[in-house]
């Protein structure tokens, strides 16, 4: 599926919720869902600070698409992280360094988190673009 | 006391007070329960602010015109008021500031730079503010001087013991705060300022979270500076006042050059004018210390022993009310506290509960509260922090128990 078809489907299935209770409930739920990084991979190396909770991630490259992995030590976050993984892992460097992230606002998300929340995820994206960036640099 | 609280407090009228308990947050009544980060403005306050720009604003202490002078007025009238709120000896003992930060960080470059040389010492205590902890070291830094820290026992008390014994002729200042933003723990300053000066230290005491809670007395107290926030006392942002002893004051060099600073000014040489006005070069938040009277004429009115005894009652019901939830662990348990109830649950974190009360309409604080290092020493990585003031309500805390409950279920 290419990034923008798997952002369409996330809008969609968002927009059964009507309220926030509801939204939070299944972004907690899919927080639980998404598996634990192991333990040697929450290093200083990986993690990503955000005001109030950590965010660690690992990246790789298999075959022609990179491959993310992360985790929080706080479960919605956890859950906007499954979230951003489906879309934006398991694509190539190419598709995520051009890709254009419209659905976190479309579902309301963006402006219901304040900045000091969204902090860490916003540097998440901002990583995993670089990661994009630098497999692409390599396999030049 | 109890009884008497009962008696004189119309809490629902109180309420009605402030407009913004009457809003709706994500369709629900906001319960505001963040009042260690700042209170709610009552109408009076806001009024003052309204009439301020509509019917006085001017520059102060320059012009003749009847603006001039009517601003200039209002504008040392709430000096006079921070004067007798505070109990200080003289007006020109109050200097104002943006707001504590910024009078701590005034002390730190003024009286700081002065007095504090290669080898000395500064005490400050491990419950301290980032805000009464980062100028310090930059002075420290800068003269080659060493920050020295008292420890605290796990409930969140300074070990006083611990404290004298770090006390030498080499300690120049001590900084602690009357009370912690984070564990609401009330600090035992009278002591503590009454050690400092047996070796000759001056004491600063950051009375940011005391002043709308407790009744201060600087004379009584014997600080050599006390600092406050007019926000966190239901007054405006962006105003806070310095006090300082006169004659500590007068010997001190200025802070920022600039007017209203300056006695005579050429190219060649400039004196200085008096305290208060030598530490408030250019034009301050006229509006904003006018609109301050109001509200500190608004915390008289019901009277602090009143509001401290309420507050410690909204404490005393709602410690054993959360203490019952399961997994919840206490921080911060002193024997004396101001209305903050900081707690932790081990296996829910702080920003996913945080979050789920705020789609409730509750307002609580989540996070490190600006002091990491007392983090550090408890070895946690945040808290969940309930504040209480003068306008909320057993019924709150509750609703706020109640949707913690819920909350809970949904992360276990």
């Amino acid at each position: 599926m290419t990034i923008n078809a798997i952002q369409d489907e996330i809008i969609e299935e968002f927009e059964l919720f009507d309220n926030w209770t509801d939204k939070y409930a299944y972004i907690v739920e899919i927080g639980k869902k998404l598996p634990d990084l192991a333990e040697e991979h929450k290093t200083e190396e990986n993690i990503i600070k955000g005001c109030q909770s950590k965010v660690w991630m690992t990246a790789r490259m298999e075959g022609d698409q990179a491959v993310f992995d992360a985790d929080s030590d706080a479960i919605i976050v956890k859950g906007l992280i499954s979230l951003l993984l489906r879309v934006l892992s398991n694509q190539t460097p190419e598709e995520i360094a051009k890709t254009d992230l419209y659905f976190m606002e479309k579902i309301g998300l963006a402006q219901h988190l304040s900045m000091t929340r969204s902090n860490g995820l916003a540097a998440m994206v901002k990583q995993i673009k670089l990661y994009a960036v630098a497999f692409q640099a390599m396999n030049a | 006391m109890e009884q008497a609280v009962n008696k004189t407090l119309d809490i629902e009228k109180i309420r009605k007070d402030f407009p913004i308990l009457q809003t709706e947050v994500h369709g629900n009544p906001l319960v505001y329960l963040d009042n260690a980060a700042t209170t709610q403005k009552p109408q009076v306050v806001l009024d003052a602010l309204n009439e301020y720009y509509s019917a006085t604003n001017a520059n102060i202490h320059r012009g003749i015109h009847y603006l001039a002078e009517k601003a200039t007025a209002q504008y040392e009238e709430t000096r006079k008021a921070v004067q007798s709120f505070l109990n200080a000896e003289r007006p020109e003992e109050i200097i104002f500031t943006r707001g504590t930060t910024e009078a701590i960080n005034l002390v730190a470059n003024t009286f700081g730079r002065q007095n504090v040389g290669a080898g000395d010492e500064v005490i400050i205590s491990t419950m301290e503010h980032h805000s009464n902890i980062v100028p310090w070291q930059m002075l420290c830094e800068e003269k080659g001087a060493t920050l020295k820290v008292i420890p605290i026992t796990d409930k969140g008390e300074i070990i006083f013991e611990e404290y004298e014994a770090l006390l030498s002729e080499k300690t120049k200042l001590v900084a602690v705060n009357y009370a912690s933003n984070t564990l609401g723990t009330i600090n035992p300053v009278k002591q503590i300022i009454e050690k400092a000066h047996a070796v000759g230290a001056k004491v600063l005491i950051d009375g940011a979270q005391a002043t709308s809670h407790l009744t201060v007395d600087v004379q009584a107290l014997d600080c050599d500076f006390y600092t406050l926030s007019a926000h966190k006392m239901y007054g405006p942002t962006g105003v806070g006042a310095l006090y300082g002893k006169y004659e500590l004051l007068d010997s001190m060099p200025p802070y920022q050059g600039g007017g209203e600073m300056i006695a005579e000014v050429s190219f060649e040489k400039t004196t200085y004018n008096v305290p208060p006005f030598k530490f408030e070069a250019g034009t301050p938040n006229i509006g904003g210390v006018v609109a301050f009277k109001a509200a500190i004429d608004y915390i008289q009115a019901i009277g602090r022993p009143t509001i401290a005894a309420y507050e410690q009652q909204l404490l005393d019901y709602a410690t054993p009310k959360f203490a019952e939830l399961e997994g919840l662990r206490l921080i911060g348990q002193a024997e004396n506290k101001v209305s903050v109830l900081s707690f932790v649950f081990d296996d829910v974190h702080h920003q996913d509960l945080g979050i789920m009360l705020d789609t409730r309409g509750i307002a609580i604080r989540t996070g490190h509260h600006c002091t990491q290092p007392l983090m550090d020493r408890l070895d946690i990585p945040g808290t969940n922090r309930a504040s209480f003031a003068i306008y909320n309500t057993e019924e709150e805390i509750d609703k706020t128990v109640e949707a913690i409950k819920g909350t809970l279920k949904m992360f276990r």
